[in-house]
């Protein structure tokens, strides 16, 4: 591959230094003109015929990809925390250097000067594992932590406390909840989502890479089988219960649902989050042998729709409309009061609805040689204090949603994704300016 | 506790006999060849004994004496094939001496003494011959295994407010020894039922709730909210309003549970959501985290699930002989699994109170053997509601 930065500036700037010069100094041109052979090589991509793998997703936008974006069939996703003596200008070269990458993996090619393009002396800039593999789609989210904004000792690290949302308010403590510290939070997060799971493990490894000495992993998360269909056109996915999963999600094709529930708008509050969205992420351990060992008819009543079809229970088709006000001929309601499907409707939480954006995750087995498994839950709000959180309340507990005798929320994290990129910007820039 | 005796005595016992046999309490026909028929049958329950002054009796009731000579407190049951429960009696503290009646129809049963009121038991013989009645219809078996487990909850919910009371008394007492020997037992008999406890949304919180369940708004009651003063903060102070409300909503929880209906189905679900249960918070120790007595949270779900499946064999021995064999094996091998980690004082992991060692006296490697027996008996127990609800 061949890039203006990367061609003109020699192999003896490092990669730090050459990626500073591109964001924080005025070197905006460089940006574009990336984008400029990005759209080469995407073209390129498509015309080989080599399907939905060599798609290129574009990156910049009115707002992030990866959100709107049908969902793809990959996930890498990446908390991160920052060093603790890390200053705002590191925070901004962070962000500088993870656009510049993104842009360039998103369009499928190599960071830097290349897996095995830079200087023979040094370590590639590109790690190679995605060397000869297409795009398959990947999109890079980013978002920024609440910790980001004021740290566990109430300091603002980063000169920005101010300027947090009120909607990034942290989430309560839910009923039930079996959070774990080092698999929640984090300062940033990154989704990257692909259709091949090398693309995306590439990229989270590359931009973790990248992040060396300013942040590091907090933790990760390998998802596969996507649980939602965000589009018409998807068709719905089952999740590891052996149910579809997101009948009902909002599609991101409606542009004016997407505008009422996910995008902030103009006013929401403070200004460099409009066109951004709020991401709850949660780890939702699924206790797969209990499950298992549980009737179909009552895995059936605990979810509220039918196993086979996704119907509401009482209706044939998956799409056919959930009416919770239907009777058996018993008198009894034909969707159990406290199924999953009844709790977590609109009708039950103010109208609250989410663009869920989930995967199916299986670490191997725990030590009590159980499937470790279930949904790492991704949604996408405008904001989670009347949407996440409204929902969860009713579902959460042992009184309410069925469904919690068979999980478990061990994982959690809030994050603010800022609007999407233009050229010669990085990401967030707008919370720096 | 005389009361709880005779509540145990009346609602385990004599009624559940009546209602399996289906006849009338005639009293026994002596004979030459059974001994003991007109006198009480009597029963030394000792440390590894179990003898009965007879072993083969004349079909109708019969009361057992029952005399604990073991060094601490026991029960006793008399079984029917399967495990059947046809009369018990529990709480017999040592050297003390109960009565146990009991309608046996002609066939063998079992006398079993449980010392430490957990495990299988030592067993003796019984072999009842008299007229054999004629065997239940399948509808019939269904409607006694309703009936049976009705009384056995009733039992369960009457000891769980003793238990509970002696356990409040203890803290009113600001005796915290026997705040601690007393907890264990409370929260075996909640466990026992704990699915139907559940079932009420507003009262099981109250009495069971997990410190994560007491979020903004909820005030962290019950249970739990004592075993944490007591165990982890080592204090009595603030326990007392606690124990008032806890003596109030387990009594409420008794009455409310009378009138419970239930069917097979719910029966069927609920002895899987007792294993569930297991799998989820006492085989990973989340339950008594500040205690630590989480086996015997696992024994209580294991004897409810137990129950029920027994109050159902008949009708699933009709139904799906394959299932009653597979659960006839995995129950005691569940049982004799558990009773591996017995402790008793002085014993290492031994905790005040509990028959078993405490959850952090577990290694992995056991703890996940413990695991694969409930996963194992769980598949099964999956599949009683439906061969009890099918046609």
């Amino acid at each position: 591959m061949s890039t203006p930065e990367a061609t003109a500036r020699p192999s003896r700037l490092s990669r730090r230094r050459l990626f500073g010069l591109i964001g924080g100094t005025g070197a905006v041109g460089a940006v574009g003109a990336v984008a400029g052979v990005v759209g080469a090589r995407a073209t390129t991509g498509d015309a080989s015929g080599d399907g939905s793998r060599g798609q290129v997703v574009e990156f910049f936008g009115d707002h992030q990809a990866g959100i709107a974006t049908p969902a793809q069939d990959r996930l890498h996703f990446a908390a991160f925390d920052l060093s603790p003596v890390a200053q705002r200008e590191a925070l901004i070269e962070l962000l500088t250097e993870w656009t510049n990458a993104s842009l360039k993996m998103t369009a499928g090619l190599d960071v830097g000067t290349g897996a095995v393009t830079g200087d023979p002396s040094a370590p590639p800039d590109d790690t190679g594992e995605a060397l000869g593999l297409a795009a398959a789609k990947l999109t890079i989210t980013i978002g920024f932590g609440t910790s980001l904004f004021t740290d566990a000792h109430g300091n603002d690290r980063f000169g920005i406390a101010d300027r947090r949302p009120e909607q990034l308010a942290d989430l309560p403590a839910f009923a039930g909840d079996a959070l774990k510290a080092e698999i929640s939070g984090g300062d940033l997060c990154v989704q990257a989502c692909a259709d091949d799971p090398q693309v995306a493990v590439h990229a989270i490894r590359n931009l973790a890479r990248i992040a060396r000495g300013t942040a590091s992993v907090r933790y990760s998360q390998l998802g596969f089988g996507r649980t939602s269909s965000t589009t018409v056109n998807q068709e719905t996915p089952r999740n590891m219960m052996g149910f579809k999963d997101g009948t009902a999600n909002l599609k991101a094709d409606d542009n004016d649902s997407m505008n009422q529930h996910v995008w902030v708008q103009d006013g929401d509050g403070p200004d460099w989050m409009t066109g951004g969205s709020y991401l709850v992420s949660r780890r939702i351990r699924m206790l797969i042998e209990p499950w298992d060992s549980t009737p179909l008819t009552e895995q059936e009543r605990v979810i509220g729709r039918t196993k086979g079809a996704g119907a509401p229970i009482g209706k044939t088709k998956e799409f056919d409309t959930v009416d919770l006000d239907a009777k058996g001929s018993d008198g009894a309601p034909l969707i159990d009061l406290k199924s999953h499907v009844r709790l977590a409707h609109p009708t039950t939480n103010n109208g609250a609805t989410l663009l869920r954006r989930g995967y199916s995750f299986t670490d191997g087995t725990d030590d009590l040689g159980r499937l470790d498994a279930g949904l790492f839950f991704l949604a996408y709000q405008r904001d989670p204090r009347t949407q996440f959180v409204t929902i969860q309340n009713s579902l959460a507990g042992n009184g309410n949603d069925v469904l919690n005798e068979y999980i478990q929320h061990v994982g959690s994290g809030l994050f603010a994704c800022p609007p999407g990129v233009r050229a010669g910007e990085y990401v967030g820039q707008a919370l720096f300016t | 506790m005389p009361e709880a005796l005779s509540k145990t005595l009346t609602a385990a016992g004599l009624l559940t006999a009546l209602v399996v046999s289906g006849c009338s309490s005639g009293s026994s026909t002596g004979g030459s060849t059974e001994s003991g028929a007109d006198g009480p049958i009597t029963v030394d329950a000792g440390d590894t004994n179990c003898d009965v002054s007879t072993t083969q009796i004349a079909a109708g009731q019969h009361t057992f004496s029952v005399t604990n000579s073991a060094s601490q407190v026991t029960e006793v049951y008399v079984y029917a094939d399967g495990d059947r429960i046809m009369g018990e009696v529990e709480n017999i503290g040592p050297a003390l001496k109960r009565e146990l009646i009991v309608d046996l129809p002609a066939g063998t049963y079992q006398v079993a003494c449980k010392p430490g009121m957990v495990g299988n038991g030592t067993r003796t013989a019984l072999t009842v011959t008299g007229a054999t009645p004629s065997a239940a219809t399948l509808d019939e078996n269904l409607q006694n295994a309703v009936d049976d487990y009705k009384k056995y909850v009733n039992s369960e919910a009457a000891a769980l407010v003793d238990t509970t009371k002696t356990f409040t008394d203890a803290i009113d007492d600001g005796d915290m020894d026997a705040v601690k020997a007393a907890y264990p037992a409370a929260r075996l008999h909640y466990e026992r039922i704990e699915p139907i406890a559940e079932s009420f949304g507003d009262l099981d919180p109250l009495i069971d709730m997990r410190i994560d369940d007491a979020t903004d708004g909820t005030e962290f009651t019950g249970f739990h909210a004592i075993e944490q003063l007591v165990y982890e903060k080592a204090t009595l102070k603030g326990t007392s309003d606690l124990a008032k409300q806890l003596d109030t909503n387990v009594e409420k929880l008794q009455t409310v549970i009378k009138d419970v209906d239930f069917t097979p189905l719910v029966m069927g679900n609920g002895a899987k959501s007792l294993m569930d249960e297991v799998a989820k918070s006492k085989v990973t120790g989340e339950e008594e985290r500040y205690s630590r007595i989480d086996l015997v949270d696992f024994a209580g779900n294991v004897d409810g699930a137990r129950y029920v499946y027994t109050a159902l064999r008949p009708a699933l021995k009709e139904k799906d002989p394959a299932l009653v064999k597979t659960l006839d094996e995995r129950f005691p091998a569940l049982v004799d699994l558990l009773e591996t980690h017995r402790a008793e004082e002085g014993d290492k992991g031994y905790i005040t109170g509990s028959p078993y060692v405490s959850y952090d006296d577990l290694s992995k490697d056991d703890v996940k053997a413990l695991a694969v027996e409930v996963d194992a008996i769980s598949e099964p127990l999956g599949q009683i509601s439906g061969v009890v609800s099918s046609k």
